[in-house]
């Protein structure tokens, strides 16, 4: 744990294969973010390998408050990352949930070293794209203005900064204009958003606010709550601004 | 969830709607966390100063029974009476009964959120004892009948003009003015005139020292000073966890909670109250009291994770960066704590019956915990506290009280669902193909279409995609 209480992954050497963990939400609502996320790593020369048996961290649970729930389904899934592989995750969230939360939610139980260990191979998709893989991007899509918003979890619990916009930055047609509140959560929050829902929407107001302040045509991010937040708002309010999770994006920009 | 339960729901459904107040937090946050960032732009002292702040409040915490003892016996050494009390009612009652064995008929205080969590004012005011607050924040709500909404600036909910009106409202020599140094030299007038005349002076605690029996108070306007030494009787109250070891504790925590909460280096008055008035001073009161208030505080101490709770040196600077509390405002909290800290602390000070909606009024975006000065994992005890409230159990008053069937069913069923392999890939396919015909209008769908879209399943899952691409499984 880093001093602001985000994880730090140590320096690891470009491996062989990675696991992909697609997490819930981009099976059910963005399979092609997660299609997209395990062919920029393919591109990259990496073998990737999906464990079908996978599901969910067990996030909706724990921070609902049912953590007994929560354990059962992560549990489930330490038995799908048996190689000493990097487990790569499109979604800082769940990633968040896997390397931070797993550690106490498993603390004391039997198979906790086991649930460490596997937390511990954890990486946020661009994360593992910047710090691991070194990719250098080659634009090859139109000139375009756009945004990026920054997951709360990524940022404060993965402890992902500059990496999404290093990547972004290395496509010359995108031009990026920058939020005036890019760390500010866009009011999701899992069941927040249907438990408060007046408050949620009034924070999702700000954020289309500043999305449309800034004149982009897109609005990027890394975890498929955000945009479904962000993405449902701009859409209910007929914005002519498209959100796009970053995996998405990026193979478009590449190779799409 | 019982009668007695706050409605935050409701209370911030009625702050949304005002624009004013609106308006008024997201300028005011958004200024305070601009100056707090410019406070800490150094990373490297930033993390040196806060990791010693945490340890100081830590060890603190880490014997507190002690360190609690070592105050009393200091104390009590430097003319100092400590009096101990288990809840507000006990609290409220060892000052009513100082109060009245000096017929005090007026209070002047200085600020103090443990007296706001003991509702001192209204306490005496039903006793004919009048009570002013002499910080010019809690003198403008004072004066508005309202309760603080920030726990540092008590009346950021107000703007210039709103407290122009007032004052002329509640004032009787105030002329009509929205000049800032006007309205402020209007409320120095009425407040110095009372300090001369006051008979007891009240003031919360930012430190006591364990070691040397001092009381530490930070503050602006030096009401904090007049109150403590100005009125022949001064009783500070504070909360037993503002204890620490030494007297070399003080700065580091001091300098986080300037910073924090004000963006100040250091604020215009520390004082440090070691006595009261000795043969030949030539001011400070005749008698100086120390109230200690557990209200549920042993409580949180018991129970390893909660008690972080405690280590709080109450800058305020979780409510500066908290999203929720900038939308609705202090007052939708309903308590004398609101904000993040407010929805930890309350619900266990107050009990989950009453108060257990608070965990839930929060994103868990961490911002909170990103500034906190002594890095108390605030988001962490949200978690802890919204488990509690749907279990059973006596780690916190009120375990269980939110406990629903209904709730419950669906996350067993969920867990069964999700924990199962082919279970999972059956549903999560049923909805791909069916999920779409779902009605906007279902309970939970309807509240997120209020704003935005219905969200769309996609027509073949992320499993059925990798397995037609030929991804690997193993």
């Amino acid at each position: 744990m880093s001093h602001d209480g985000t994880i730090s992954r140590p320096a690891i050497e470009r491996p062989e294969s990675v696991y992909f963990f697609g997490t819930c939400l981009v099976d059910l609502f963005y399979p092609d973010a997660g299609m997209a996320g395990m062919e920029l790593l393919k591109a990259q020369g990496v073998r990737v390998v999906f464990p079908q048996g996978q599901s969910c961290c067990g996030q909706p649970a724990y921070n609902s408050g049912y953590r007994e729930e929560a354990l059962k389904v992560a549990r489930a899934q330490l038995d799908y990352f048996p190689g000493d592989w990097p487990i790569v995750v499109p979604s800082g969230s769940c990633a968040g949930m896997m390397s931070k939360h797993w550690p106490d939610l498993f603390k004391g139980e039997p198979d906790e070293a086991r649930a460490r260990q596997v937390a511990s191979r954890v990486w946020e998709l661009t994360q593992f794209l910047v710090q691991v893989l070194k990719v250098k991007f080659e634009d090859q899509g139109p000139p375009v203005k756009i945004t990026w918003h920054a997951s709360c979890h990524a940022q404060r619990e993965m402890g992902v900064t500059d990496e999404p916009k290093t990547l972004l930055r290395q496509l010359a047609n995108v031009e990026l204009v920058e939020l005036q509140r890019e760390k500010e959560c866009c009011g999701f929050g899992g069941t927040f958003a249907v438990r408060h829902p007046e408050i949620s929407a009034a924070m999702v107001g700000d954020k289309v606010a500043d999305i449309e302040n800034t004149g982009a045509k897109a609005v990027v991010s890394g975890d498929c709550g955000c945009l479904m937040n962000i993405s449902g708002a701009l859409e209910a309010g007929q914005k002519p601004v498209r959100g796009v999770h970053i995996a998405q994006f990026l193979k478009e920009r590449t190779h799409g | 969830m019982g009668e007695s339960s706050i409605n935050f729901a409701k209370a911030s459904s009625a702050a949304l709607q005002d624009q004013q107040l609106r308006g008024n937090f997201r300028r005011a946050m958004d200024g305070l966390m601009s100056k707090r960032a410019v406070q800490f732009a150094d990373t490297a002292e930033w993390n040196g100063v806060r990791a010693l702040g945490a340890s100081v409040r830590l060890r603190a915490l880490s014997k507190l029974p002690e360190l609690l003892e070592k105050l009393e016996a200091n104390c009590t050494k430097n003319g100092i009476q400590v009096h101990w009390a288990s809840t507000t009612d006990e609290a409220n009652a060892i000052v009513l009964s100082i109060m009245q064995r000096v017929n005090a008929k007026l209070v002047v205080k200085g600020k103090s959120m443990v007296s706001e969590e003991m509702h001192l004012n209204a306490f005496l005011e039903k006793r004919g004892i009048e009570c002013l607050e002499s910080d010019l924040g809690e003198y403008i709500v004072q004066l508005d009948e309202a309760m603080p909404s920030h726990i540092i600036m008590p009346a950021i909910h107000m703007n210039t003009k709103q407290i122009a009106h007032l004052f002329k409202q509640k004032i009787k020599e105030a002329e009509y003015t929205e000049d800032v140094a006007q309205l402020t030299d209007l409320a120095r007038r009425v407040l110095r005139k009372k300090f001369a005349t006051a008979d007891v002076g009240i003031s919360g605690v930012n430190m006591a020292v364990a070691e040397t029996g001092t009381l530490c108070l930070v503050e602006n306007e030096g009401n904090g000073r007049m109150s403590t030494t100005v009125p022949p009787v001064h009783i500070a109250v504070m909360g037993l966890e503002k204890v620490v070891e030494k007297l070399e504790d003080v700065p580091p925590v001091i300098s986080l909670l300037t910073r924090s909460a004000t963006a100040q280096p250091i604020t215009t008055y520390v004082n440090m109250i070691s006595s009261p008035r000795k043969a030949g001073e030539k001011d400070g009161p005749d008698e100086i009291h120390l109230v200690i208030l557990d209200n549920g505080r042993s409580g949180i101490y018991a129970d390893e994770e909660l008690r972080n709770t405690l280590r709080c040196i109450r800058c305020g600077a979780c409510m500066n960066h908290c999203p929720v509390y900038t939308k609705v405002g202090g007052h939708a909290y309903q308590a004398p704590y609101p904000g993040p800290i407010g929805s930890i602390l309350m619900p266990q000070v107050e009990g989950l019956e009453k108060r257990g909606e608070l965990p839930h009024a929060c994103t868990m975006c961490n911002a909170c915990v990103e500034i906190c000065p002594v890095k108390i994992p605030i988001v962490e005890i949200m978690g802890r506290l919204r488990s509690e409230a749907v279990h059973p159990g006596d780690a916190v008053r009120g375990a269980g009280s939110h406990a629903s069937k209904a709730e419950a069913m669906v996350w067993k069923g969920w867990s069964m669902t999700y924990a199962s392999p082919l279970a999972y890939q059956f549903a999560t396919a049923l909805l791909a193909k069916l999920g779409n015909a779902a009605p906007a209008s279902l309970p939970l769908l309807k509240e997120w279409t209020n704003v935005r879209a219905k969200p769309r399943f996609a027509n073949r899952t992320l499993h059925a995609l990798a397995r037609e691409k030929g991804i690997p499984d193993v």
